[in-house]
């Protein structure tokens, strides 16, 4: 198992060396939302809070470090910071309304989708960040400005993106941090009969999860270099964020990697293809259809399914 | 001083009083069974005592030290464990995972806590199925596991609620002695049990709850006597066979 990650490791840092610049686009795509899926999977996954308004948190960090850069001249290798700290904020808000009034299941899910929508609405009128006409960014090409002219830079840094929060993920799954917040999704009163600080352990869970997806926000607005409100705080941008930990499996370590691999290519194929159609927007109904099936098939997700094939596969 | 009392414990559900002025004392090292027919408010006294409900009056102390209004997990870690009526394993845990949670509460280190986990499981004899999923667990194994996860917090006192319900006369037995072990090596323990001849075996002293107030309390044999509980509870046939014993 550590050689097969040693391996996989060794591929993915060879890479940009052979592929096109098109298929480097789509796996920058696919490391960044395998990001945000392993961030949301701290809260969604591990500590079984489904939040569905994460495109808050995104949004909060992309403005917060595109205006600091634009404004004040602050660097977004700062403004990520920064921008995941305000975010991490917001967090903690939503997450103290949610878990200290008992907010659970599909009341919580209303309540981080209400926050989303309050944040979309608020940005759209504020005309200091550009409202609803958006907020630019120049571009320098200067890695400085957290810009790069190379495309392969940015495979680099999204790459990187991943594979920290994956390992913020892993060290947390092995701590106390970690069995509480399982101990959480699985049984909230087992865990408080236990001992657990139930509200103390999913706000942290809440905090670590926005954070880290407000520290993604500095990649979405300098990658992109501009930012619409619709988008950056829209529920199809949450959508995205939750539906690869959910196919890959939430609440395990590898879950929204993979889940990122299966999903990240279909959305763009599908996406091009039946954009080119007239058809803006049919992707978002194959995403219904496959979550459908995933709840019906395969509720645990790809990747649980997948390491029981392979343990048959080795036992027989 | 007592290790844990209750003193004028009283909650009510709308115009039912499910527990009304009950007082309770256990002293270190006791071992009381809490009997009643079903809706005497056992589960609510046991609610009450571990903060999982909020009493409308009453005092509970723990050591001395008033612990209302205290939430479930902070009475946990001053000494107070529960199990379930109806059991709560975490399904999707191993039986060793699930017995972990409840010894991170005094090992912060998941290896110390693990380690406590194994020799709790040793000892409540689901050592073969440590690796085992929850979910998968037949009843008899469950009572043991929601057991072992109480016990893995170490506490001062062990409430259990009902641990031999659903347990067919020699998985009852076994589950009698694995109790007389653990309170043979100073566990102090409040039993709430339906099982008559268990709660006999195993108790030192019984109290008796009717419609939320204490109707008797003394030795096991005393209180199978008293007619208030025969009138409310056990009946005829139980009278008759209890001086036997």
């Amino acid at each position: 198992m550590t050689w097969l990650g040693i391996a996989a490791l060794g591929v993915l840092l060879a890479l940009p060396a052979v592929v096109s610049s098109y298929v480097l686009t789509i796996l920058i795509f696919i490391f960044f939302y395998a990001f945000l899926g392993q961030a949301w999977n701290v809260v969604g996954g591990y500590a079984g809070q489904l939040s569905v308004g994460h495109a808050a948190f995104l949004g909060v960090g992309a403005y917060a470090s595109a205006v600091l850069a634009q404004e004040v001249g602050l660097s977004p290798w700062l403004g990520m910071f920064v921008g995941g700290a305000l975010a991490g904020a917001l967090g903690a808000v939503i997450g103290y309304l949610g878990f200290r009034f008992g907010l659970r299941g599909f009341y919580f899910v209303l309540l981080t989708v209400a926050f989303a929508e309050v944040c979309r609405i608020v940005v759209n009128n504020v005309e200091a960040v550009g409202g609803a006409v958006g907020f630019y960014i120049t571009f320098t090409g200067d890695p400085r400005q957290f810009q790069f002219r190379d495309n392969r830079a940015w495979y680099y840094v999204t790459l990187v993106l991943m594979l920290a929060a994956t390992g913020i993920v892993a060290l947390i799954e092995r701590r106390r941090f970690g069995v509480y917040l399982a101990a959480i999704r699985e049984d909230e009163s087992a865990a408080e009969a236990l001992g657990v600080d139930t509200l103390r352990y999913k706000m942290l869970a809440m905090i670590v999860s926005s954070f880290l997806t407000g520290v993604g926000g500095t990649f979405y607005a300098c990658y992109l270099l501009s930012l619409q409100p619709n988008a950056v705080f829209g529920i199809p941008l949450s959508v995205e964020i939750i539906i690869r930990p959910i196919v890959g499996g939430s609440g395990t370590l590898l879950g929204p990697i993979l889940g990122s691999f299966i999903l990240t290519p279909l959305a763009e194929v599908s996406r091009y293809y039946l954009g080119q159609g007239g058809w803006h927007g049919a992707h978002l109904i194959a995403y219904g259809v496959l979550l459908v099936a995933v709840v019906l098939f395969l509720p645990e997700g790809a990747y649980p399914r997948l390491v029981r094939l392979v343990r048959a596969r080795k036992r027989a | 001083m007592s290790l844990l009392e209750a003193r004028g414990l009283s909650k009510r559900f709308g115009g039912v009083r499910a527990v009304d002025h009950l007082d309770l004392a256990l002293a270190e090292g006791d071992l009381l069974g809490l009997i009643g027919p079903n809706g005497a408010g056992k589960t609510t006294a046991f609610n009450l005592l571990s903060g999982f409900l909020a009493p409308d009056a009453g005092e509970i102390r723990l050591r001395g030290r008033s612990i209302v209004g205290l939430k479930p997990h902070r009475i946990c870690q001053l000494g107070v464990a529960r199990t379930f009526q109806i059991v709560r394993p975490f399904p999707r845990m191993t039986v060793l995972q699930n017995v972990e949670v409840g010894a991170l509460a005094r090992h912060a280190g998941t290896g110390a806590a693990v380690r406590v986990a194994r020799a709790v499981v040793e000892q409540v004899g689901l050592g073969p199925k440590a690796n085992a999923v929850a979910s998968g667990l037949t009843m008899p194994e469950r009572k043991r596991l929601e057991l072992a996860r109480a016990l893995a917090t170490e506490p001062a006192v062990l409430l259990l609620d009902e641990v031999m319900a659903g347990l067919n006369p020699t998985e009852i037995e076994r589950m009698v002695v694995l109790l007389r072990e653990i309170h043979a090596a100073g566990m102090s323990m409040l039993l709430i049990e339906h099982n008559m001849r268990a709660v006999m075996a195993l108790s030192q002293r019984v109290v008796v709850l009717n419609f939320g107030s204490k109707i008797a309390e003394g030795a096991p044999a005393e209180v199978a006597r008293h007619p208030k509980v025969v009138e409310a509870y056990l009946g005829e046939e139980y009278v008759d066979a209890a001086p036997a014993r």
